[in-house]
């Protein structure tokens, strides 16, 4: 009824759009500096890359610096609850499955309060693309503990160092089921671009962790800490069919950190695959609504 | 019984595990296939094995509100039952059990104890499950029905375990029915027959069902008792009707990813019980501050906390009144029984879609899991359907939309994702017209202000649109009763049983809750010789809402809150008593233990 797919192509080859087309009605207000930057503009250039249109696309995100994402990118968006992007998320999806979801938040949102919903995600299946800006701090509060906060680290929450073993995001998704399990550096643009390509023509949950400096509050995970670290998983020999190599490579924490795609496995059907509702009829979103005569008819014998 | 129409009260008790439930629905098949009006409530406990179970039917020529006030024939499926019920038993009444392991005790005068050798009649059947057949035998004959009729049920209910199974079964009954004829008196009015077969169903199945009449699409929940009933009938008719059934993590995630979906333009809808709509909370404002039509239900249970999941309770009004922070306009309606709930959603859906807001309906487990009949032609499956200022096409010229556009109404025409034209950002932020956030850094007063008054102005209309309360019964009466939500039926009969005792009573029934009819309320209510207040919980919470929006005081009331619905005959005690003086706060006690 709205999506006219043939009327959609042929504008896709006339209007060529640039990644200026992806900026929201407001300029972000992060931080200077702010790793969040390199996150938004990548996902633009995919966009772009993936010959999407704002109108086809619906952000969803929670609350936090990273969670103001939204409003920076032109798109439809859902700027919803402090974690609960991904239910948000997973509800418009199931209901207008043309979309292309993507979901952005930060580490407390998604991995601390949110960590129910990112478990069920993951084994659910469905096809959204989930970007954590992960800065290891929860940003938007000024600077408390979170979930993938080093243990020992100092935050106003924990002025004598944190007692608490960090989450691994990446394992954690690849134990809970998901198909596609990345971590991008938003220092590599270009390298987070690919990742955010692959993982929306990913069908299926994908997870894309990013390290995403907090340059105000985090004074441990820095750019500077990061640079010497940071390496290429592709230079590696690395198999992203095999879930154990992808945790263990995940796992690799100290003078080497790996980013790029741990693990991915293409042919699982997805929810909507598997919803037998969506089989035919379109997005339930724009279906007929009410009873036919013969459902009301089959209703009315089962209580007779 | 009562003289001028047929009522009659079955009742069954015993464990969970002895298998009430399969006499249970044979008796009231076979009742409103015969065109009779049932009422079923069931007591039971939070557990699979053991506990106490007492189910009781009432089935009356005439429409039946209420399970009543006493039991006419009680089965006992265990020594339990026999030793909990007999005390209540009055002449006239039978109880039917199995002489081989129950033994009776006292009874009154009058009460024919109906023991039946169940070993014997059964050739030694060892099935346990072989006395709750044998009582449906003794039924028939007690009933005065032909023993036909529970043939053919017996017969389609056992068939898929084979023709060994029914023919044991039928045995059984017949033997059963047969020793009856020849020892114990039937019932001197033989049950009747109605104008027209019935349907039957449960207060969850309604809302259930009343949900897809009205379009719901997508439907989330986390199993809670007393509203599971829903999820259940909408799992089973989901591929049917093509509704996307979720069940979710938790209930945050259920409210939150209805949202999502109802942010779609879908119909979306959950349920739960108290304690799920506590985690629902956030939510509610969520919907409240994007815009987001959406219909949530409580089936409210004893709470606080998890409370007596298997007893009910009106409860969580102010839960209801409160839920999230801020202040932002929601729908909140109590309806009465099984088929005004049936009628409530998709009543309901319209309003939320034409106000872009949350609505909620309150239920409780009286409604819920009570069980009744409905005439067929009062079930409208293909209800009026108003969706609103709802966008569905690409836009066709460049205008720039703003979707919270402050219009006159405060009413904003609502597009939805995916559509060419519209693009924009839905908030839990505060925002201004065109979705951009205007907290954190870029707060503005002016604007601030501006958009909750738009919110706020949303429903000044919707009065239009919602029945006003009306007095039933006679204009003018010593005293006026004032119930909302599932008191209807109990208060409805009270005012037939007091007419008896010649007093005049009437009855208002309050449906919506918020918007609160304030003018006709206080209009009815200081024209009344005297008010009583009836709810089903300890402090009052209609009675303090009401005074807090109509400033009347009212300081006679009924309440009951031991996890037990009322009784009409409590009901009744409690309006003669204040009535004589003796008490300004009467609460029955339920002398049945269940
Ligand atoms: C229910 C609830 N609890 C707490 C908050 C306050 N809060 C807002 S953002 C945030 C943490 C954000 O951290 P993160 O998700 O890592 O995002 P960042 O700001 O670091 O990008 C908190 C605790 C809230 N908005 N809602
Ligand atoms: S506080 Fe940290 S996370 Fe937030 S915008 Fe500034 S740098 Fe980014
Ligand atoms: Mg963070």
């Amino acid at each position: 009824m709205v999506t006219d797919t043939a009327v959609q192509e042929a504008e896709r080859t006339v209007t060529k759009l640039k990644a200026k087309d992806f900026n929201g009605k407001v300029d972000p207000d992060w931080c200077p500096g702010c790793g969040d930057f390199g996150v938004l503009s990548s996902l633009q250039k995919a966009c772009v890359d993936l010959e999407l249109h704002p109108h086809e696309i619906l952000t969803v995100s929670g609350i936090g610096c990273s969670s103001n994402f939204p409003g920076f990118f032109n798109s439809y968006g859902m700027h919803t609850l402090h974690g609960r992007a991904l239910p948000f998320a997973t509800g418009a999806k199931l209901a207008n499955h043309e979309l292309t979801v993507i979901v952005t938040g930060g580490d407390g949102d998604g991995y601390g309060i949110g960590g129910n919903h990112f478990t069920h995600l993951a084994r659910r299946n469905v096809d959204l693309t989930y970007i954590v800006m992960n800065n290891q701090i929860y940003g938007l509060t000024v600077g408390q503990t979170s979930p993938t906060s080093e243990f020992g680290m100092k935050t106003k929450s924990t002025p004598f160092g944190s007692l608490e073993t960090p989450l691994n995001p990446i394992t954690a998704a690849i134990m809970n089921g998901a198909t596609f399990v990345a971590r991008g550096y938003s220092a590599d643009p270009k390298g987070l671009t690919d990742l955010l390509c692959q993982a929306i023509q990913h069908k299926g949950f994908s997870l894309v962790d990013v390290f995403s400096p907090c340059v105000t509050f985090n004074k441990d995970n820095t750019y500077d800490w990061f640079k010497p670290r940071v390496k290429k998983l592709e230079d590696e020999e690395h198999d992203f069919h095999d879930w154990k190599a992808a945790c263990e490579q995940a796992l690799v924490w100290g003078e080497k950190i790996y980013y790029g795609k741990f693990f991915q496995v293409e042919k699982k059907p997805t929810l909507n695959d598997l919803e037998p509702v969506l089989n035919e009829g379109g997005p339930i979103c724009f279906r007929e609504l009410g009873l036919a005569k013969e459902q009301a008819k089959k209703l009315l014998e089962d209580m007779m | 019984m009562n003289s001028d129409k047929y009522d009659f009260v079955i009742s069954i008790g015993g464990a969970a595990g002895q298998g009430i439930a399969a006499p249970g629905d044979v008796l009231a098949w076979i009742f409103v296939r015969r065109g009779l009006h049932l009422y079923t409530y069931n007591a039971y406990q939070s557990i699979i094995r053991g506990g106490h179970i007492f189910l009781t039917f009432r089935v009356s020529t005439e429409k039946v509100y209420n399970h009543g006030d006493k039991t006419d024939l009680l089965i006992c499926l265990n020594q339990d039952t026999m030793d909990r019920h007999l005390k209540h038993m009055e002449p006239g009444s039978w109880v039917i059990y199995n002489s081989d392991t129950i033994k009776p005790g006292e009874a009154q005068d009058g009460v024919e104890l109906c023991g039946i050798p169940v070993k014997e009649l059964s050739d030694n059947n060892r099935n346990k499950l072989v006395q709750n057949t044998g009582a449906l035998g003794v039924c028939m004959h007690i009933l005065g029905l032909d023993f036909g009729i529970l043939e053919d049920i017996l017969t389609k209910q056992f068939i898929r375990k084979g023709q060994t199974v029914v023919d044991e079964n039928i045995g059984v009954a017949r033997a059963a029915c047969d020793y009856a004829v020849a020892n114990f008196t039937p019932c001197s009015e033989a049950i009747p027959e109605g104008e027209k077969p019935q349907a039957w169903w449960s207060g969850n199945e309604a809302l259930a069902m009343g949900g897809a009449c009205a379009g719901v699409k997508f439907y989330a929940a986390y199993p809670m008792s007393p509203a599971t009933g829903v999820l259940h009938w909408m799992a089973k008719y989901a591929r049917d009707l093509g509704i996307m059934v979720r069940q979710v993590e938790d209930e945050i995630g259920v409210a939150t990813m209805a949202i999502g979906a109802a942010a779609t333009g879908t119909r979306a809808m959950c349920a739960t019980s108290g304690g799920g709509f506590a985690l629902m909370t956030e939510a509610v404002g969520s919907a409240g501050m994007m815009e987001i039509p959406v219909v949530m239900i409580n089936v409210q249970r004893a709470g606080p906390s998890t409370g007596v999941p298997t007893k009910t309770e009106q409860g969580d009004l102010w839960q209801m009144l409160g839920a999230s922070q801020g202040d932002f306009p929601r729908i909140i309606v109590a309806p009465k029984d099984a088929l005004d709930a049936f009628n409530t959603v998709p009543e309901l859906f319209n309003l939320v879609d034409r106000y872009q807001c949350p609505g909620i309906i309150i239920s409780d487990l009286l409604i819920s899991e009570g069980r009744s009949s409905v005439d067929p032609d009062d079930i409208n499956f293909h209800p009026n359907i108003d969706l609103g200022e709802l966008i569905t096409k690409h836009s066709t010229n460049g205008d720039e939309y703003l979707r919270y556009k402050n219009t006159e109404s405060g009413i904003s025409p609502r597009a939805v994702p995916g559509l060419k034209g519209y693009v924009h950002v839905m908030a839990t932020d505060e925002q201004d017209e065109d979705g951009v956030l205007i907290s954190d850094e870029f707060t503005n007063p002016v604007k601030r202000r501006m958009m909750v008054e738009k919110r706020g102005r949303k429903m000044q209309d919707i009065f239009e649109h919602v029945a006003a309360p009306e007095i039933e019964g006679p204009k003018e009466a010593d005293v006026t009763l004032v119930g909302w939500g599932s008191t209807y039926g109990v208060i409805h009969e009270a005012v037939e049983q007091l007419k008896t005792e010649g007093i005049t009573a009437n009855h208002l029934p309050i449906k919506w809750i918020v918007p609160f009819h304030v003018k006709e309320i206080m209009e009815i209510l200081s024209n009344c010789k005297k008010v009583i207040m009836v709810e089903n919980n300890y402090s009052g919470q209609f009675y303090r809402y009401m005074r807090s929006e109509t400033g009347l005081n009212v300081d006679t009331h009924i309440r009951k809150y031991d996890g037990e619905p009322f009784m009409p005959h409590q009901v009744t005690n409690g309006v003669k008593e204040i009535l004589d003086g003796e008490t300004e706060v009467f609460v029955p006690e339920h002398k049945i233990m269940v």
